[in-house]
């Protein structure tokens, strides 16, 4: 049975699911609830300096796209970092993590952009026990307008300065936490790389305007007829948050720097699909706060399943799937497949041939009694047909044997070829000269 | 259990009045908000979805669908109203998982349609509570129309006539306007005075004036009203019952099914309306079952529906069978009555099972069967009465070509009285709007 005691630079955990920086870590009781339930970490809600803590809007905080059946596919949010006492919290910190020493213990901490209140705040936090500190670079609303949060994170030389002084003042690992606020994500992990981080994790939420209430003409959550961005995760970012994670997984600069995945994680599945992008740990929260705690537990069967079933252990599954994320002009264009629609499973919706005759080739042919049939000669094979299909699996794509002729180009399939020797890149018959 | 509901004969009350309100209490409650964005979010938006094509008056389904899944009702209600002005007692009446519902492609998918009667209503229902009529006319023709019945077919056309800026009078026989939509249809399936209520609705449009107690043959003539309108639309429904041909049948407390559920609609007090202990209600179409629910529902003890064919070819759609079984009604197949024995009043329906010849034809057997009984219910079909005899007929109903056209000139007819239709409040509906829309046109042309 495969093992899910995960070690992530240094930091032990029983598994690798953590709970993110975020409400649902914010203070002993909640933790507490979470480790019952079986969570691996948390990322305890990002501390700022001593002193008056930050104040929260006394409004709604958050926002929400809704699915069908008022299913949360994402939320934005406005809270800013732990609005209760830096002692109150170091308190707690240290009493959980006693009681808890196998579960992972990391701060979050966010403090102004100078060496003293870093310093100053990686002492404050020596004797808690925590197992590592996490730089919330990332936070793109309030702290961000007072230089902190993605303030930082746009900034790769404020992040590679911060993280430098913070491995200079603390011996504990040190992970920096990304905004994807910013146009290529690749910089700022080069960046924390440089300043000596032991790691990095992301995405932090992105900035967003859930929607706008037609009535008061004023984005939502709406606080007294205003609203300002705020920041969106859940299951709507994940793709986002996969791409950058592989972006940075796959970038020789960073290759092999130690990843920990957040963004949309629901399901074991999620998990599982991060950690082959390189993701050592995943981080979650708004799975949490729509579903309580007890998620965990499926996400912990469900990769043990996962695992057993392919035969693999944590280690064989993290990072498998970045040799196989690459660029476009490596692909080969001599891969050809056909839609094939399978009458037994097709229950005549006629949705594959609205999207096919309105929106792509017309590829598909209606025929009496609501038959649907894939016209070859005229099939690009998108895969739009495939995706709004309601029926799983009633349309499949066929690949063609090498050697077999395409009914639409006339051309016979041939062996593997790209784009930087295609005949109509003027790249390609440069270099060929 | 009170002596009065176990008491022999037909009597009154047999049930308390709480138990009769607890009975009669809407068959199917109408959506709430969420449970209809729910409904709604299940319909694939087909491409020229077969819901649309099984439905006789053609609504676009999956567009009113997704107008309610996106928060905007009152525009279904609008696609609704548009091809189908009693949409509202269509979502109430319509035998959906035979038409609409049964063509659903997620009865394919996993046998479960998208509830679109129950959606129809969320949405009519919502814009007509608002009270305006939605619909406005067009400038004043000056032509007037009589239209004969205001049933389904006749206040359909009216209204498309109306709509187009004609001016219509309604004949109708009886007290009150709806037709069978007001006098024949059971009592749970239309709660609150609906029927009313959308008639009223409905001739917000203006431009319709309703004069009652008005029989084709006995106070007004069919030539009469030719030589007054420039166009005459026949919509009276069906005024005769068939009858057993049975020995006996004419004992006492032997009754049409659509009297008894007529009285029961126009009933005050359901409380005063009497029952049997034992019914026997012979015929299988939807008239049977509402008749044999309702008599459950009064405090029947015993009811029994008995069909002279198989159960397969009832026309009462198999959702119907089911109410009326979960009803605690009894079905009986393939047996037809042969006698009704009693003193005076009937006490015994005796039956003879019947076979199918290989033509199709049925025969009666050896073997037969008696019920007790002491109210029965004629339930097998209703006949074309007191109609013009210049008019020709098509299998005893006025015959019709295209969109209602009778054998004469300036004549049309629609819904149960005319040939062609499945005797549903929805085919009347289209036969009496296609029929304005074919007057209309006769109207417009004849101008130029």
């Amino acid at each position: 049975m495969a093992n899910l005691l995960s070690t992530f630079i240094g930091i032990k955990s029983p598994n690798p699911f953590w709970l993110a920086s975020a409400p649902p870590t914010d203070k002993e009781y909640n933790v507490r609830r979470a480790f019952q339930a079986g969570w691996g970490g948390v990322v305890w809600k990002t501390l700022g300096s001593e002193g008056p803590p930050v104040v929260n809007v006394n409004g709604p905080r958050y926002g929400v796209i809704h699915g069908p059946d008022r299913r949360v596919l994402g939320i934005n949010n406005i809270e800013l970092i732990t609005d209760r006492p830096l002692e109150v919290n170091l308190r707690e910190i240290k009493s959980v993590k006693r009681d808890y020493p196998d579960r992972a213990m990391v701060i979050s901490l966010m403090v102004p952009c100078d060496e003293d209140s870093w310093r100053d705040i990686l002492a404050r936090i020596e004797d808690t026990g925590a197992d590592g500190v996490e730089l919330n670079f990332g936070c793109p609303h309030g702290m961000s307008e007072r230089g902190m949060g993605s303030a930082v994170g746009q900034v790769p030389e404020y992040i590679e300065m911060v993280t430098r002084w913070v491995k200079q003042y603390s011996r504990m690992p040190c992970i920096v936490k990304l905004t994807p606020n910013i146009a290529d994500i690749r910089k700022p992990a080069e960046a924390a790389m440089r300043g000596g981080a032991d790691a990095v994790s992301l995405i932090n939420t992105i900035n967003s305007i859930t929607s706008v209430d037609l009535d008061l003409f004023a984005p939502q959550p709406t606080i007294d007829g205003k609203g300002a961005h705020g920041g969106y995760c859940g299951p709507a970012v994940k793709p986002i948050a996969l791409n950058m994670v592989a972006e940075i997984a796959r970038n020789p600069a960073t290759r092999g720097l130690p990843i920990s995945g957040i963004g949309g994680v629901t399901t074991w599945r999620d998990a599982a699909e991060f950690m082959a992008l390189g993701a050592g740990t995943v981080q979650v929260c708004t799975a949490a706060m729509t579903y309580g705690f007890k998620v965990v537990q499926e996400m912990i069967t469900g990769l043990h399943d996962y695992l057993d079933s392919h035969d693999m252990e944590m280690s064989d599954l993290i990072g498998r799937a970045v040799p196989n994320v690459t660029d476009w002009n490596q692909l080969n264009l001599n891969y050809v497949t056909k839609a094939r629609i399978d009458p037994d499973l097709c229950i005549k919706c006629g949705r594959c041939y609205a999207a096919c005759e309105d929106t792509s080739h017309q590829a598909i042919a209606m025929k009496p009694g609501r038959v649907f049939e894939v016209i070859e000669e005229e099939c690009v094979a998108c895969n739009l047909c495939v995706d709004v299909c309601p029926v799983e699996n009633c349309i499949d794509m066929r690949e063609l044997a090498v050697g077999e002729t395409d009914l639409r180009t006339g051309i016979r399939r041939g062996l593997y070829a790209n784009w930087t020797t295609h005949p109509n890149n003027p790249m390609a018959a440069k270099a060929a000269e | 259990m009170s002596q009065a509901r176990l008491a022999p004969g037909v009597m009154p009350g047999r049930l308390t009045p709480q138990e009769i309100a607890a009975n009669f209490v809407d068959v199917a409650p109408p959506l709430t908000d969420h449970e209809a964005r729910v409904a709604a979010d299940r319909c694939y938006f087909c491409h020229d979805a077969p819901c649309i094509a099984a439905c006789p008056t053609g609504i676009d389904i999956p567009l009113f669908i997704r107008q309610i899944a996106t928060g905007t009702p009152d525009a279904a209600a609008m696609t609704i109203f548009h091809a189908n002005i009693f949409g509202g007692m269509c979502a109430r009446v319509c035998p959906t998982e035979t038409l609409c519902e049964g063509a659903c492609v997620r009865m394919e998918a996993e046998g479960d349609p998208v509830e679109i009667g129950a959606l129809q209503r969320y949405a009519t229902d919502g814009l007509m509570a608002q009270g305006d009529h939605p619909f406005r006319r067009a400038a004043p023709t000056g032509r007037r129309i009589a239209v004969v019945g205001a049933g389904p077919a006749g206040l359909s056309c009216a209204h498309r006539l109306a709509a187009k800026g004609h001016d219509v009078v309604i004949y109708e026989a009886r007290p009150k306007p709806g037709g069978l939509n007001e006098y024949g249809i059971a009592s749970y399936k239309a709660v609150d005075g609906f029927a009313q209520a959308e008639v009223d609705w409905l001739l917000g449009i203006g431009g319709i004036e309703l004069r009652h107690d008005h029989r084709l043959g006995r106070d007004i003539t069919l030539d009469a009203l030719r030589a007054e309108y420039d166009a005459v639309f026949l919509g009276m429904g069906l005024g005769g019952v068939n009858a057993l041909r049975t020995e006996g049948e004419d004992r006492g407390n032997v009754l049409d099914a659509v009297s008894f559920i007529r009285d029961l609609r126009q009933a005050s007090d359901l409380t005063t309306l009497p029952v049997g202990r034992d019914v026997v209600v012979i015929g299988g179409g939807m008239t049977a079952v509402d008749a044999a629910v309702q008599a459950r529902l009064l405090g029947a003890e015993n009811v029994t529906i008995v069909y002279r064919r198989d159960r397969s070819q009832m026309g009462a759609s198999l959702h119907e069978q089911d109410h009326a079984t979960s009803s605690g009604v009894r079905i009986v197949c393939n047996a037809a009555p042969v006698g009704l024995h009693g003193n005076g009043s009937v006490a015994e329906v005796e039956f003879a099972y019947t076979a199918t010849d290989p033509d199709g034809g049925l025969h009666l057997t050896g073997d037969r069967f008696r019920l007790r009984a002491d109210q029965v219910f004629r339930a097998i079909g209703q006949r074309l009465d007191g109609v013009p005899e210049a008019l020709a007929l098509d299998g005893g109903k006025i015959g019709v070509a295209g969109p209602g056209r009778t054998s004469i000139p300036g004549v049309w007819a629609g819904g149960d009285c005319a040939a062609g239709g499945d005797d549903l409040t929805v085919t009347a509906v289209a036969q009496g709007r296609d029929a304005a829309e074919d007057i209309h046109l006769r109207l417009s042309n004849d101008r130029k």
